[in-house]
């Protein structure tokens, strides 16, 4: 198939940055996305041009290092799907693709669709965690943990911090990513003894780093790679009045 | 967002079942509207109740507007580039994007609104007359575009109630457990459509002629 | 040990200013491919003596320790943030240490031990089956194919208890039963259910446990973490491993760090055969420039081939991924009868299929191990009788099991595991047999280390996949996380404080060895950059691959691999002379970056064929198609390979230091899975 892409082209964080058409030939579709694009970048270096920088690793779906919003919708259309997971046979020959960054303050460009996801980790940082120094662990079984609350942890626990939940909110809100900690950790016994204080400091921490409001619109859920339950955000929000009230 | 947002529920609440008393009569309608003056008297003095809850509403939406154009600055903040490409919804819910410029359009209507009904303005009969007539008046068949212009509102608050109300809900952090949180999906769903067509029963039926 | 680095050459780039055209001398020109000396044999000489079961306890009580005042005096680095290093760097920033944090990633959450599917072993014995330290210690050393050392794998055995409570103590949301106990799994064909897992993303949950610990060190001030870092070179100085170069990927500037110890924790190499299930930024360079500085290589051949994978669909492959071995519960393996018979799976009747695991191992079937089924796969494939595109697979058909237990039943089992598949294959399994093909999983090799986890580089601790310690020549279904999350949060936080606790004596780094890293770096970068030819890093990369894949994969000759080593250092040459890397060496250069990795890949890729030419036996994964019984199956040779092959580099070629394998407790047999 034969398809057009339009892909943002930023050289660097100071850059304006501007959306540059390219055609690609011959695409299998079998390829994934970002074998499409490897097959582009191919031709770029050859040709002496910059080939298109963009964020990717372990390419099946786990590590969230890949991300752009395609045609609109971060990750592409295909639901449950990271972008590394996208394959070509979704697209008809022919087709305009647009591709650009995650758009958001906190997520400045660093170049092309490479976006800086520190933000996230500062999250984490403020309370993301379970406070339990190596070795200081008691007996894995001395706490049964319902099957059920371990279940819904894990279904929080799945996420893969991409971003795609930002990139896709009309606010720019973090709160799925936020709150999918939150849920989880808060689920469990072990969360439990810090579960006030986190809920407070990471909440705080997301707004600092100038992630838009909710609006409770779903679009993050719509959009997450790994499904993570819109329910975690009511999670969070009521952990978040819990703490404040104390 | 979601306590002044409730406040105005309630109110709406309130509002609609003073509204249908129109259907047992301009006596009763009318009484109502009296009542609603002098409640309290005469240890309290004329139109208390009716103060509280003007300054109180008033309260509400300046509060109400004021979250949701820090909401959207806030937003417009984090996104200082927009997408080239048309953002293309994947949750669905027409409700939800109709939040911000339903928002605008329910807030001229209600400037329409009060100068109709409250201070009768613009309304045929003036706002001399009896509340009754005033509402007779407003929505005569020869008026359809302020009928129209009315169900257009509505159909608006109701949409703007559905998302509103569940959402509140979310933000209050009380739809953690699926029952709990089907249940108020459908209990938003439910208020806001009862809410609708309370509003609209009385203008449809003037206009249609049932009542006169 | 002794160590002079002052005697060696600087092995990059011969000439400051390269230009294009001139004539390059290679990195490493051994005088004759395949040609290696043998040196002096090494021993470990840190772990204790006597039983076994005591030999850690020793070690624990013999170990020096720092004083806890000194400890935040004391700077070390880690490199790399998966299991190993992300929970290195977290226990140490707890013990009180400076600890400076690398990754190449953009966070450290991205380390590819996340893509860990199936478990983690831990001898609990919860299931009251029989389990038990000793039984695990038992099953890996002889899942190990007897090349591996007793009192790691012992240790290892001991620990692994404890990382199941530090996980389950962080919140990882392992697999629960009704009863709120956990829940666990028989795995790999062990015959105890000691493998606990999170659904099928065992190494997402315990990886983001170890990442979480890791973030509140940063927040606590104990770890400075550098993202988006890529770590080029070692600077050793007094003969020891005193500090790093790394490029920050961002802004491209290149930086020195220099600490007290250095760790490295950074992977395995499988990426040298371009299509692997690791990551796409899985690479050798941080261990390769180790080893060139000093650090032995231990047993670099052994390469560990997952037989589930999804096969090549083209030549765009960029990467290859894993389906969970737990499918071969319930799938049964076939090809075609016949040679090239092209008729669609359904209308091949089953007297003209092929069950050929079922046929030639009646007794374990479809389960037998890693090793045994991905050469079984290989030989059919060679016959003629593989599918799919190339000929390159098989077929794993549930058609019985969703016969047998209807196909909610599976969907329950192994939904996830078809969806994935259908994502990537676009064919729904549940009607057309899945097909699979062996592909790169795992390296058991690395650089070698003693019982305390240190090279053969004072000072340089190398923990996880990144060290040849544990696995021996074949490492068992859910041990990766198990062994790299014992070395970080057990192991390398105790053996470590041993040598800190010498730190006064070490003196300053020298200037001289800071510069003669740094314009290593420097040199080589510049020279990828001029080169200015006609291919891309990744087409030599693939071609790299190829080779690799088909003279050093899974099945080995004497004739194949002289043939790699006739092609790699040809290849390496028109590499360097003919590369082509766009851009500049500031900022954002992704095409530099894989180029750096590329080179790197080449010089490993012939120590590679090198170690498996020279280890003329078959053991685990390391398959020598001369050395095999009557029935095909992997004939070992414990009479001249019972040792480690401990590779040292040197300009002259590599030279071979023998650790000869002692097995006191667990009797050398044959493996047989008839």
């Amino acid at each position: 198939m034969n398809l057009t892409l339009k892909i943002w082209r930023q050289s660097g964080s100071s850059d304006k940055g501007r959306m540059v058409t390219y055609r690609v030939e011959d695409v299998s579709p079998d390829m994934s996305f970002l074998e499409m694009l490897d097959v582009l970048n191919e031709r770029l270096i050859l040709e002496g041009d910059d080939p298109v920088a963009f964020d990717h690793d372990c390419r099946e779906g786990i590590c969230g290092m890949c991300g752009m919003v395609i045609n609109g919708v971060a990750h592409g259309e295909q639901r449950a799907t990271t972008t590394c997971q996208l394959h070509m046979r979704h697209f008809e020959d022919g087709a305009v693709i647009t591709i650009e960054p995650w758009r958001a303050a906190p997520f400045p460009v660093i170049k092309d669709l490479v976006v800086d996801r520190s933000s996230f980790d500062r999250i984490i940082q403020a309370g993301g965690f379970v406070s339990v120094p190596a070795g200081s662990a008691p007996d894995a079984h001395a706490v049964p943990v319902p099957k059920e609350d371990a279940d819904a942890a894990f279904d929080a626990a799945t996420c893969i911090g991409c971003g795609a939940c930002v990139a896709a909110c009309p606010n720019g809100s973090a709160s799925l990513f936020t709150a999918a900690k939150i849920t989880h950790l808060g689920l469990l016994p072990q969360g439990q003894p810090e579960r006030d204080s986190r809920a407070r400091a990471m909440v705080e921490q997301m707004d600092a780093e100038g992630f838009g409001g909710c609006t409770n619109t779903g679009e993050c859920t719509a959009v997450c790679p790994k499904g993570i339950p819109f329910d975690t955000i009511a999670r969070m929000n009521a952990d978040y009045l819990r703490s404040a009230s104390k | 967002m979601a306590v002044t947002g409730a406040v105005l529920v309630l109110f709406l609440l309130g509002h609609m079942l003073g509204n249908l008393k129109i259907f047992l009569g301009a006596g009763s309608f009318n009484h109502y509207a009296d009542w609603l003056r002098t409640v309290g008297s005469p240890a309290l003095p004329d139109r208390t109740l009716l103060t509280i809850t003007e300054i109180v509403l008033v309260l509400a939406v300046a509060l109400h507007m004021w979250a949701a154009v820090s909401l959207a600055r806030r937003a417009a903040k984090a996104r200082p580039v927009k997408y080239a490409a048309k953002r293309r919804s994947q949750a669905g819910g027409y409700a939800t994007r109709t939040m911000r410029y339903g928002g605008v359009i329910i807030v001229l209507f209600v400037i329409w609104h009060l100068l109709d009904m409250t201070f009768g303005t613009v309304n045929p009969e003036g706002g001399d007359a009896t509340p009754y007539d005033r509402m007779i008046a407003g929505f005569q068949p020869g008026r359809w575009w302020v009928g129209l212009f009315y169900l257009v509102a509505m159909v608006m608050i109701g949409l703007h109630l559905r998302h509103g109300l569940w959402s509140a809900f979310q933000s209050l952090g009380l739809t953690r457990r699926p029952r709990v949180r089907n249940a108020l999906r459908a209990g938003a769903a439910v208020v806001s459509a009862v809410l609708v067509v309370g509003f609209v029963a009385a203008p449809v039926c003037i206009m249609i002629g049932v009542v006169k | 040990m002794k160590f002079r680095r002052r005697q060696q050459q600087e092995p990059v780039a011969p000439s400051p200013s390269p230009s294009p055209s001139s004539s390059v001398s290679l990195p490493v020109s051994p005088p004759r491919p395949g040609t290696y000396r043998t040196g002096e044999p090494i021993r470990d000489t840190k772990a204790p003596s006597g039983p076994v079961e005591d030999r850690w306890d020793t070690r624990r009580f013999q170990a020096k320790l720092v004083n806890p005042a000194n400890k935040r005096k004391l700077t070390v680095i880690v490199v790399g943030t998966g299991l190993a290093g992300g929970s290195a760097a977290a226990t140490l920033g707890e013990l009180g240490y400076k600890v400076k944090s690398f990754c190449y990633q953009d966070s450290p959450r991205r380390a590819h031990s996340i893509a860990a599917q199936g478990g983690i072993n831990a001898a609990k014995n919860y299931r009251g089956d029989g389990d038990s330290v000793y039984r695990l210690f038992y099953d890996t050393v002889k899942g190990g194919d007897f090349r591996a050392r007793e009192s790691n794998v012992y240790r290892l055995a001991q620990v692994s208890v404890n990382i199941i409570d530090q996980a389950v103590a962080q919140g990882v949301p392992f697999a629960r039963e009704y009863g709120g106990l956990l829940d666990t799994r028989s795995f790999g064909g062990a015959q105890v259910s000691r493998t606990f897992y999170a659904r099928g993303q065992t190494g997402q949950q315990l990886l983001l446990g170890a990442y979480q610990a890791l973030e509140r060190q940063i927040a606590a001030g104990t770890v400075e973490m550098h993202t988006r870092h890529e770590m080029l070179e070692i600077v050793v100085s007094g003969g020891r491993a005193r500090g790093v170069v790394v490029r920050d990927m961002v802004t491209g500037e290149i930086e020195t760090h220099l600490a007290d110890a250095v760790v490295l924790a950074t992977g395995g190499y499988g990426n040298v055969f371009f299509l692997s299930t690791n990551a796409k930024g899985c690479n050798t360079t941080a261990i390769w420039r180790a080893h060139k500085k000093g650090a032995y290589f231990g047993n670099p051949c052994f390469t560990q081939i997952h037989p589930t994978c999804i096969p090549v669909s083209g030549d765009y492959q960029s990467k290859l991924t894993l389906m969970s071995e737990s499918l071969r519960n319930d799938g049964r393996v076939w090809v075609p009868l016949r040679k090239g018979d092209g008729r669609a799976p359904a209308d091949i009747p089953e007297d003209e299929r092929d069950y050929y695991l079922e046929r030639i191992y009646p007794a374990f079937g479809n389960l037998v191990p890693r090793d045994i089924a991905s050469r079984a796969a290989k030989n059919v494939c060679d016959e003629g009788r593989g599918v799919g595109p190339g000929g390159l697979g098989v077929y794993l058909d549930f058609a019985d099991a969703i016969a047998r237990l209807g196909r909610d039943a599976v969907e329950k089992k192994y939904g996830n595991l078809f969806e994935m598949y259908e994502r990537i294959t676009g064919e729904n399994p549940y009607e057309v047999p899945m097909r699979i093909y062996p592909a790169v999983h795992y390296t058991m090799g690395g650089l070698w280390v003693d019982y305390d986890l240190q090279s053969t580089i004072p000072g340089l601790f190398v923990i996880g996949e990144a060290n040849f310690s544990d696995h021996g020549a074949n490492r068992l279904g859910a041990s990766a996380l198990m062994q790299g999350l014992a070395d970080g949060y057990f192991v390398l936080p105790t053996t470590i404080g041993d040598y800190l606790a010498g730190a006064g004596a070490f003196g300053p780094v020298e200037e001289d060895d800071v510069a003669e890293a740094r314009k290593a770096v420097q040199d080589r970068i510049d020279r990828l950059l001029s080169v200015n030819g006609t291919r891309t890093a990744d087409s030599y990369h693939r071609e790299l691959g190829r080779i690799m894949w088909d003279y050093c994969g899974m099945e080995r000759t004497e004739e194949s691999l002289r043939k790699a080593l006739e092609r790699i250092p040809e290849l390496r040459e028109e590499f360097w002379n003919n590369v082509k890397v766009p851009g500049d060496a500031e900022g954002l250069n992704q095409a530099l970056e894989r180029a750096g990795r590329v080179a790197d890949f080449f010089e490993l890729a012939e120590l590679m064929c090198v170690d498996a030419l020279h280890r003329t036996e078959s053991c685990g994964g390391h398959f020598r198609a001369e050395s095999q019984d009557a029935d095909g199956e992997a004939l070992r040779d414990d009479e001249n390979f019972a040792y480690v092959a401990a590779w040292e580099w040197t300009p002259d070629g590599p030279v071979l230091h023998k650790e000869e394998l002692d097995y006191e407790y667990v009797k050398m047999t044959q493996r047989s899975y008839k």
